[in-house]
């Protein structure tokens, strides 16, 4: 019983990561209708950064520091998003989607190595902020009480997130321009600033999804593409561009991924892709997506 | 006579013989002229190109960009592996069929689950596929080897049915020779195939859906069906490039699979001008002896090959072949003028 | 003879309804225009009959056969095509490609990867007479895109044209186009759909091409026909005057 409560507490951790990483995508693919090769990158990039910052100031540094330090991953994300975005991006929006798809893997190409450039091979943890926040008992076990924060972070993101689309001005902006970029700009809006914005933004939320994984796993080469890979199953079987769906998705992605683990653990990523497969074999644009 | 002639190479397919032709020839003595080591390098720029060929049937003609052909690539090579570790053989062409169908198969399941879906949708399920079979190879070590891998010995290959086989002394070079006309035959063959394909009429009907998907239904093209069968075609030919590809590696493993190697596929395509026929060939070849050399130099390889990929894609869209035609052109064009120049 | 019927066809979009309860009949032979103010329905019934949209009641019946739940493959093949009102062609292709792949795809020859498409002399040749037909031989191998916005519409009415339909929808084939270009290239559509003995239904806006060109009109009115008949009779009628222009005809 014990374990059951266990993994589902774990199911839940894991997909606030994955609803932050698969909003984020949404998030791009809706207003910009670019699908972002690179996005796992960037997650992987806020994971290297909050874990380095964090190793570097760690020692002896009072908990309150360290948890001031977890968001720079996610802000370094965003502002290399806002230069990429401009620089990369913006000179494309008249092609053709695959030149889209390209300079975004090509970019993903280029954050892989410069991480491997940057922080080496050697896997980097933030492992002071599990250990400073302890562990609270579940029955006869005991469970990290940050996976907790994280989950109530995700839960804040989520509302957050659809409070900042639905209920401001900029989110009526971003909807507006994802809707007709060209009525848009005809109104007046800058269509230019929202792209970057809105990228910026995506890539953020990317980015805090590694920063706050890292106290609990390690940031590591190859993590990016998994990551995008899970983004991706996330994204088919909730709707490309729905925030419902990236939920939706990605609490479904996470349970079966633990249950997966916990019983099938060769072929759980067979289980999943399974999952995806049979849902757009009923529902071609995913559970809540747009065409 | 004149007429005659000129009316004999309007046709297409004399036309194609006849800029092959030199071409050909001069390939026909690379042996010869350079050593086992370029040789050999040389085999690879072929083969890359026939799996470059079949990727570009998708992206150029079909306008579908897959980022997981390696899983193709890698069924081949598996394929041929299985047939050494598991039921001894050591037949070339056993290889071969047993390689082609089994691409087929894949492509064919694969291709169905793929091409329902939006042109996006498309790149990203094509990826999740071949992790798919990447994380088996790497995970049922037991039967694939693992990271370890499976090793396919040229000395225990034999090709043209048993006929020539590689033991003995000098057997290296006799390999490293033979298997390049080996590979030669099947490139031109593959060339020839891809090019009576794309140039009949389903080749035009892939072309119209990949211009306008919509236009294409109400004039009676089935999208869906002739997407399907792009795909296999593509999945095949990249798989008899895995196939011919694993005697020359003499092993196969996981990274064969991963998705880095679909993305160099992606990159000859584009390197070479994915409008254009012969784009993935010349792209193949090129970042061949790119890679073999700049992977020498640094370990940042990939970095390498995002930044032109970057740089490919904002500044040179048409490849090296379609910068090359506009350069034709613009001669072509300079010449017109000069001419007119001097009539007056 | 009917050629194609719908029975009380409807088609809403959330509130708004598109086509409400339309019983819309086209004859053999007929050039027939159906005319109406933006929104009326025209586009959206043209939309329902070929397929491109699913009704939410009601029956298409073509040569008293029950198409209705056909996909547009099937209706292509029962010898339904059109052309669009933004002009729908294949870019990057020739425009004797354009035209030739109809050709191909209506003979079902477009399931043949061996054979090469230059090879086959009959359809170059049927392609080559459609190109002629529509004035459009000098460009056959210009790129679609690089045609002049006038061609392009030419175009995108022979490839609809080269599928041979027994009923061919144009969906405004004379619009984005000079006063001065669109009687020509209308005098070359009507030229060639007659002498094809094709079936065409032609939405349009032009009134002046409506009266010189049709057989019969059909006005259309918020989802509904509210006017059918000869264009003298329509030039009479005070009531589709109005509803389209605000005033009535003058001669």
């Amino acid at each position: 019983m014990d374990i059951f409560i266990i993994q589902f507490l774990n199911s839940v951790f894991y997909a606030s990561i994955l609803f932050l990483i698969a909003a984020g995508l949404s998030l791009i693919y809706g207003v910009m209708q670019i699908v972002n090769m690179a996005h796992g990158s960037f997650y992987a990039l806020g994971a290297y950064v909050t874990a380095w910052a964090i190793g570097t100031a760690a020692a002896g540094a009072p908990v309150a520091l360290l948890f001031v330090l977890l968001p720079v991953g996610a802000v370094a994300v965003a502002a290399v998003g806002a230069i990429v975005e401009p620089m990369l991006l913006r000179p494309l929006y008249n092609r053709p989607e695959e030149y889209q798809l390209l300079i975004t893997f090509g970019l993903l190409l280029i954050l892989e190595d410069v991480m491997h450039f940057a922080f080496g091979g050697v896997p980097l943890t933030a492992g002071a902020i599990m250990d400073a926040t302890g562990t609270f008992p579940v029955s006869s076990l005991r469970y990290p009480v940050y996976n907790l924060i994280v989950i109530v972070i995700g839960v804040i993101a989520a509302i957050g997130l659809w409070a900042f689309i639905y209920r401001t001005k900029f989110g009526v902006i971003l909807r507006a321009t994802s809707q007709n970029r060209r009525m848009a700009s005809a109104l007046g809006l800058n269509v230019k600033q929202v792209y970057v914005l809105a990228f910026a933004m995506g890539c953020f939320m990317a980015g805090l999804g590694g920063a706050i994984v890292v106290p609990s796993q390690a940031a590591q080469l190859g993590i990016g593409v998994d990551a995008l890979i899970l983004a991706f199953v996330v994204v088919v079987i909730g709707g490309l561009g729905s925030l419902e769906g990236a939920l939706v998705g990605a609490l479904l992605v996470s349970f079966v991924r633990t249950a997966g683990i916990q019983f099938f653990p060769e072929i759980e990523l067979a289980v999943l892709y399974l999952i995806a497969a049979v849902v757009l074999l009923i529902r071609p644009t995913g559970l809540f997506g747009k065409a | 006579m004149a007429e005659r002639v000129a009316k004999v190479f309007s046709k297409p397919l004399p036309r194609l013989m006849a800029w092959m032709g030199p071409i050909v020839f001069a390939l026909l003595l690379v042996p010869a002229l350079a050593g086992p080591y370029q040789t050999q390098l040389f085999t690879y720029g072929l083969i890359f190109a026939i799996a470059a060929l079949g990727f570009n049937l998708l992206l150029g003609y079909t306008g579908l960009l897959s980022f997981g052909h390696s899983a193709y690539f890698g069924l081949g090579a598996y394929s041929a592996a299985f047939m050494v570790r598991y039921l001894g053989v050591g037949s070339m062409e056993m290889f071969i069929v047993g390689g082609v169908l089994l691409t087929a198969a894949v492509s064919a399941l694969f291709g169905y689950i793929c091409v329902r879906h939006t042109r996006i949708f498309f790149a990203i399920l094509a990826l999740a596929l071949s992790q798919v079979l990447w994380t088996v190879a790497y995970k049922f070590f037991w039967v694939t080897g693992g990271t370890d891998g499976i090793r396919v010995a040229f000395a225990k290959m034999t090709l043209l049915a048993g006929t020539v086989n590689f033991t003995g002394a000098g057997a290296y070079e006799k390999f490293v020779g033979y298997y390049y006309y080996y590979v030669l035959v099947l490139f031109v063959f593959c060339t020839v195939l891809m090019w009576v394909i794309v140039h009949s009429p389903f080749g035009k009907a892939l072309q119209a859906i990949r211009d306008n998907e919509t236009r294409a239904q109400f004039v009676g093209v089935q999208v869906k069906r002739y997407r399907w069968f792009a795909f296999l075609i593509s999945g095949t030919f990249t798989g008899l490039a895995g196939v011919l590809w694993v005697p020359l590696n003499g092993l196969v493993t996981p990274d064969i699979l991963y998705w880095p190697f679909s993305g160099e596929i992606v990159f000859m395509a584009v390197l070479g001008g994915f409008r254009n026929f012969t784009g993935p060939i010349v792209g193949a070849v090129v970042f061949n002896y790119l890679k073999a050399y700049a992977v020498a130099s640094t370990q940042y390889w990939q970095f390498m090959l995002g930044f032109v990929l970057v740089v490919l894609v904002l500044v040179l869209p048409t490849g090296i072949v379609g910068a090359g035609s506009k350069l034709m052109e613009k001669i072509r064009g300079k010449d017109k003028a000069g001419a007119e120049e001097v009539a007056r | 003879m009917t050629l194609l019927r719908t029975v009380n066809l409807k088609k809403y979009f959330g509130d708004t309804r598109a086509v409400d309860g339309v019983n819309f009949t086209v004859a053999k032979g007929e050039f027939l225009s159906l005319v109406g103010s933006n929104g009326a329905g025209k586009t959206s019934l043209v939309n329902l009959i070929s397929a491109y949209l699913i009704p939410d009641e009601g029956q298409i019946i073509l040569d008293e056969v029950d198409i209705t739940r056909s996909t547009v493959n099937d209706r292509v093949r029962a010898g339904i095509s059109r052309s669009f009102q933004l002009v729908n062609l294949f870019d990057d292709l020739s425009t004797f490609d354009n035209v030739a792949l109809a050709i191909f795809s209506r003979q079902e020859k477009t399931r043949n990867p061996m054979t090469l498409a230059d090879n086959d002399t009959e359809v170059t040749e049927e392609a080559l007479g459609l190109l002629r037909q529509f004035g459009l031989n000098r460009h056959r191998d210009v790129q679609a895109r690089g045609l002049a916005q006038g061609e392009r519409k030419l175009l995108d009415v022979a490839v609809a044209y080269a599928l041979r339909p027994k009923l061919l929808f144009l969906d405004e084939p004379t619009s984005g186009v000079s006063t001065r270009d669109k009687l020509t290239i209308m005098d070359t559509i009507s030229h060639v759909v007659r002498g094809g003995n094709v079936t065409a239904v032609v939405i349009e806006h032009d009134m002046d091409v409506v009266f010189k060109y049709s057989d019969r009109i059909v006005a259309m009115h918020e989802g509904k026909i509210f006017a059918d008949g000869t264009p003298e009779e329509i030039r009479r009628n005070k009531e589709v005057a109005t509803t389209l222009i605000g005033a009535a005809f003058t001669d």
